[in-house]
């Protein structure tokens, strides 16, 4: 009965989505033509299809991906590094919370992109200021969420596994890195959303010669509007796959599985 | 005696209060007053050159030239109103599309493909095509911002009016409650904690982008201009002043609003985000 009932509104609502993307297409397709705007504005989708084909086959758009998925991997990497183990230490250590905390809560109102042009001037263009970037806008939602993991995990387990005899290395491993998982892997989704949005600011501003925002960036001075709107589908599927297929499945492997799904956004 | 004795119970009460309040401040002080001389120390040794090292007083004596001939106060100002413009233009359309689509079905098979084919996007890498569509200056800043801090806004206020619990929605409708009474008493109370936490994350999102954005846009007043002028004439002091007044600005943001906000929902409605 329920299934019933439920397939027929599935393919309702995957009916309507479908239509409002092909009415949707076809109104961008009549403006296109109409030649209102210069067609250098807005490229027909088939030319902007025929870009992203192109730039996939002789390998262009690739390369930049890969300049900017190596940009912001490190620079993640590099944030979780230390995010990670400074967080579980000022989560464990009061006088290292007084120390880090009043810094981080100045220095995190302060938007990464903001310091563009300061590491422009002190290191040079290229690969060290996207990654230093990537690594600050990263740092604070990771460093945060695994200090407030650390912080709820339940007073009763960590008694519980003292009375039962646990020394400080099976207390971490066993109980409070597993109770903060939730807000652990919260915190890496939230930074790689962060990382993702400031890489792509970061290479249009201090661009060197790879990477996804600035070939969007450098189309602009060309009117190349067809390249731009072809790295931007590009840019929405790699930020769709990670967060979706990525964090999704690593969330469903982990915190789901344990029983412990909160809902953590944002 | 009896009166010293007496004055001696009284007084350590706020004494203590007050060196409570002291240590405090000495100890969130502490860590800025480290950081502070290990950068002055690097700025005098003379490891870099004064022009992008420059010392804390360089900093300091630039940061109140710009304020006392005004050109600091004018680029905040104008960083402002963009944030505040774009900002309320995506609460308004933002709030609008969500409880649409969270009311209706229809809307929501319609609007929801768009939403998250938009979303995963970060919002900077549309900055050029938004400059392209409508040339350099304010206009791309604001409806980027605002496009940018629509998102949240517009997922929150989806979920929310959608988290409504189906319960108090029947018991509205059994009690005869009509359309607009329900949307205004049941609807409407029931997503608002959701509704506040998108807006709180639109704004945050907003503050985060304008920067870039006014860097990008070429605007003739703003903060991130500023920044990003100095950069032209290796005027570092200039950039760390400007950063100084977006921290102040963001924390301001962040204590005036964000936790307001946070701790209303949370503690009115007894719900965590």
């Amino acid at each position: 009965m329920t299934t019933d009932g439920a397939k027929p509104r599935r393919y309702q609502s995957l009916r309507r989505g479908a239509i409002t993307l092909l009415v949707v297409a076809a109104i961008y397709q009549a403006v296109a033509h109409s030649g209102y705007f210069a067609p250098a504005l807005m490229p027909s989708l088939g030319d902007v299809a025929r870009t992203l084909v192109d730039s996939i086959f002789d390998g262009s758009i690739l390369e930049h991906a890969g300049a900017t998925l190596y940009r912001v991997l490190v620079g993640f990497g590099f944030a979780v590094a230390v995010g990670l183990p400074l967080g579980v230490m000022m989560g464990r250590f009061r006088p290292v919370e007084n120390f880090v905390m009043p810094l981080t809560s100045a220095l995190m109102p302060i938007p990464s992109l903001a310091w563009v042009p300061v590491f422009i001037l002190w290191f040079g263009l290229g690969n060290t200021v996207t990654i230093l970037i990537v690594f600050y806008a990263a740092l604070f939602p990771m460093l945060l969420n695994t200090w407030s993991g650390v912080r709820s995990v339940n007073p009763i387990w960590l008694r519980a596994a003292g009375a039962m005899g646990a020394n400080e290395r099976a207390l971490f491993w066993k109980v409070i890195i597993p109770g903060a998982s939730p807000f652990i892997i919260a915190g890496l989704r939230q930074s790689f959303l962060r990382a993702w949005i400031a890489v792509i600011g970061a290479e249009m501003l201090a661009a060197s010669d790879w990477g996804l925002g600035w070939v969007i960036f450098d189309a602009k001075e060309f009117l190349n509007t067809d390249v731009m709107l072809a790295s931007l589908i590009v840019i929405g599927c790699i930020g769709f796959f990670t967060e979706r297929l990525v964090f999704g499945s690593i969330e469903r492997a982990t915190i789901y599985r344990w029983g412990m799904a909160r809902t953590a956004k944002g | 005696m009896h009166d010293i004795v007496e004055d001696f119970e009284i007084a350590p009460a706020p004494a203590a209060a007050e060196t409570a309040h002291f240590r405090r401040a000495a100890q969130n002080a502490f860590p800025f007053i480290v950081v502070g001389a290990l950068w002055e120390a690097v700025a005098h040794l003379g490891l870099f050159p004064a022009q992008f090292f420059p010392s804390l007083e360089a900093v300091a004596a630039v940061f109140a030239r710009l304020t006392l001939n005004g050109a600091l106060p004018h680029h905040a100002f104008d960083t402002l109103v963009r944030l505040t413009a774009g900002f309320a233009l995506a609460a308004v359309v933002g709030v609008a599309i969500g409880i649409l689509m969270g009311r209706s079905r229809r809307a929501e098979d319609i609007l929801l493909p768009l939403v998250s084919i938009g979303a995963p996007i970060p919002g900077l890498a549309y900055a050029p095509l938004f400059l392209l569509w409508f040339g350099p200056g304010n206009v791309p800043a604001v409806v980027l911002v605002a496009f940018v801090s629509a998102f949240p806004i517009i997922y929150n206020s989806w979920t929310g009016v959608k988290a409504v619990k189906d319960i108090w929605v029947r018991s509205a409708q059994a009690m005869g409650a009509d359309h607009r009474r329900m949307f205004r008493h049941v609807i409407l109370p029931g997503a608002l904690p959701y509704i506040l936490t998108g807006l709180r994350l639109g704004l945050a999102q907003a503050w985060r982008i304008l920067v870039a954005v006014e860097m990008l846009a070429a605007v003739p007043w703003g903060l991130g201009w500023l920044i990003f002028g100095a950069q032209e004439f290796l005027n570092t002091d200039v950039m760390l002043a400007g950063i100084a007044v977006i921290a102040v600005i963001g924390l301001t943001l962040e204590k005036l609003v964000f936790q307001p906000l946070e701790a209303f929902t949370v503690v009115r409605w007894g719900m965590m985000t």
